[in-house]
Formats: structure tokens, C-alpha cells, sequence
């Protein structure tokens, strides 16, 4: 049996690439077969983040048009046996392919593969109606900032209109330190506003420029946001993982000091 | 005062809460905060004819819609008004 998740957010630049990079890394290094999808047609990136951009020849819309077989375009990741990549086409745009296109290019997929990870382009138009239209669950990448929860919440409205069987939340960015000086939105605050369940919570780290700059996937590594990454992956396979960055929460001596700053 | 960082205003991220929720409410209902602002206002007068309210503890609030079978959705009002006291008005 194999599961379909989107990783979804409405505002660009908030890390869906990354998230989806990550989590395809984390489930094949987990031992699950695994293939990342990059629905974003016209603005191929995951290709990038993964460090597989050189040996591109077929991509999505290809299989989809009939121009070359699914085991054509599908790159497997040599670094994890289990790991594959449908790239994007970076000449086309997201008219190419509809929603029943989608659906069916996932049905021929289901029976291979563990998980399918479609990583979904920003905004509500075409591009994000072919990406969930063939989801089984959708995990909503945010930021603490207005912007992005703001879009967040409408990605999670829409997503509740097309009767999305379950929903998660992932808050990426978060900085410990200004939270616990009152000066960035909590994980706790973020959950409060969107009202949906989290599965994970990814700090702001330096290893993930470095990580997207080399074209090599931290999840599992020994840095924060890899061991973050890694957590969120096992709790994607039922494992009770608990959240263990620190500080996610605000500080105690900013709580007992709150009734300072009413009014 | 400015200088210790406790006794500063508010934080940012109180801020980024405060600016959201409302932010929100304008999003899914299409009121503005301050049209739920004057509501609040006039609520307040109205019932400062029969008891005593403290003006800045009236919340008004928005919601998501509610499920009605017979009209769909719909989005419901909802108000908390704690009485500061009833006594003086005549009522009690």
C-alpha cells in the first residue's frame, strides 16, 4: 500500500522544496521506496536541491505525453537504493498537465513504491490543483511570519474543500532564541492560529544553505534541522516521536513576566 | 523604562498573533476589524444602559462559518461580555 503526500504551503520561498528533498531522503534512508515528484512544471527546482539537475533527460511531462516510459524518466538516487526523482519540465508550463493526468501518472506509480512525495509549486492556480488532486494526505509547510500562516491557513481551507483526508503542519524557520525573547511567532502560536495537527518543527540552520548549495539532503545528519527532518519522517511511519528542539515554547521568565506587558 | 527589555511594549510576536487573527477574520468573512471595532463600540453603549461593562474586556468575534443544513455555511457572531456589576442600575 502505498501513501501520496503533497507538501504544500501557498506563499513561495517557505521551503517546500527543501521539506519535500528532505523527507524523501529521510523515508528512503528509513528503508522505504520512495519517489519525489516535483509538480512544479516550468519552475523545476527539486532536481537542484537533490544534486540530480546534470542527469535530467525525461521528465514529467513526458510520461504524461506518451514521449518516453515512467522507468525512462524515473532517476534513482545513487547515493539511496531506494530513493527516485520524477523531475519537472523546465520548458513547458503548468497547463501541460491536468488533474486526471496527475491522478493516473500516481495510480501508475502506487504499486512500486512506498511513499509518493509530490512537491507542490506556491499559489492556488492549476499547478496546485494537479498536485492534490491525486494526494492521499497533505503537509502544509509554513514559516512563523504573517505572510506565509496567513497563505497557509487559505492552502488548509482549500485543501479542506477537497475533502483532504488528513492535513499536518510543518513550521520550517523557526529560531529559538527570538522566540524565547517574544520576538518570532511560536510553534505553539502557530498551531493555535491554523488549528491543525503538527507533524514536525524545523529550526533555522546554516547547514541547510549548505546543504542545498552542495545538492546534498541533510535529513539524518548530525545538525538540527537533519535530526529534525529525520523525526519528522518516523512520525510519518507511525513511530511517537516526541518534539525535542528546545525552546519551541516561550520562555519561563517571559511567561512569569506576561502580565507586565497587558494592556 | 524603553531600556529594560521586559517593560519594553509588545513583542513582535505578540504582534505577528494579534495582526493574524484579525487578519484572518478579514479573510474568511470579509469584515474588517474595524467594522467588528465600531459593533464593539455601539454593543458596549447599549448595554452600559442596563449594567456595567468594562469596554476593553467586550470580545467580538467573527468565526468560521457553521454548518446549517438549510442555508449552508454561514459565518456566526460571537461576543464575551464580562459584567463588571449589575448593581446601580436598577436591575438587582
Amino acid at each position: 500500500m502505498s501513501e501520496v503526500i503533497v507538501i504544500t504551503s501557498g506563499k513561495g520561498g517557505v521551503g517546500k522544496t527543501t521539506t519535500s528533498a528532505n523527507i524523501g531522503t529521510g523515508l528512503a534512508m528509513l528503508g522505504r521506496r520512495t519517489v519525489m515528484i516535483d509538480t512544479d512544471i516550468g519552475l523545476r527546482n527539486l532536481d537542484v536541491v537533490m544534486g540530480l539537475e546534470n542527469r535530467i533527460v525525461y521528465n514529467l511531462v513526458d510520461v504524461v505525453e506518451g514521449n518516453c516510459r515512467m522507468k525512462q524518466a524515473l532517476m534513482k538516487d545513487k547515493r539511496y537504493p531506494n530513493l527516485f526523482l520524477l523531475p519537472s519540465a523546465q520548458t513547458r508550463d503548468k497547463t501541460a498537465v491536468n488533474p486526471e493526468q496527475m491522478i493516473k501518472l500516481i495510480d501508475d506509480l502506487r504499486d512500486d513504491f512506498d511513499y509518493i512525495l509530490l512537491d507542490c509549486p506556491a499559489g492556488i492556480e492549476q499547478g496546485f490543483r494537479n498536485a492534490v488532486a491525486g494526494a492521499d494526505r497533505a503537509l502544509v509547510v509554513t514559516t512563523p511570519e504573517v505572510s506565509a500562516i496567513r497563505d497557509a491557513d487559505r492552502i488548509i481551507g482549500l485543501l479542506e474543500n477537497y475533502e483532504m483526508k488528513s492535513i499536518h503542519l510543518i513550521v520550517n524557520r523557526i529560531r529559538p532564541d527570538m522566540v524565547r525573547r517574544g520576538d518570532m511567532m511560536s510553534v505553539d502560536d502557530v498551531m493555535d492560529i491554523l488549528a491543525v495537527p503538527l507533524l514536525g518543527a524545523i529550526p533555522d540552520d546554516e547547514a541547510i544553505v549548505i546543504s542545498t548549495n552542495q545538492g546534498e539532503p541533510l535529513a539524518g545528519t548530525d545538525t538540527p534541522s537533519g535530526q529534525a527532518y529525520l523525526d519528522i519522517c518516523k512520525r510519518l511511519l507511525g513511530e511517537e516521536v516526541p518534539l525535542t528542539m528546545p525552546n519551541l515554547s516561550r520562555g519561563l521568565i517571559y511567561r512569569l513576566t506576561g502580565f507586565l506587558r497587558r494592556a | 523604562m524603553e531600556r529594560i527589555p521586559v517593560l519594553r511594549k509588545r513583542r513582535s510576536g505578540e504582534i505577528a498573533c494579534r495582526r493574524l487573527k484579525f487578519l484572518l477574520i478579514t479573510d474568511k468573512t470579509g469584515i474588517a476589524p474595524e467594522l467588528l471595532d465600531m459593533l464593539r463600540h455601539d454593543l458596549c453603549r447599549v448595554l452600559s444602559r442596563y449594567m456595567e461593562v468594562r469596554p476593553e474586556e467586550l470580545e467580538v468575534t467573527v468565526t468560521n462559518a457553521s454548518l446549517r443544513e438549510d442555508t449552508g455555511l454561514l459565518p456566526v457572531l460571537y461576543t464575551r461580555i464580562p459584567i463588571k456589576s449589575l448593581n446601580g442600575k436598577g436591575i438587582l
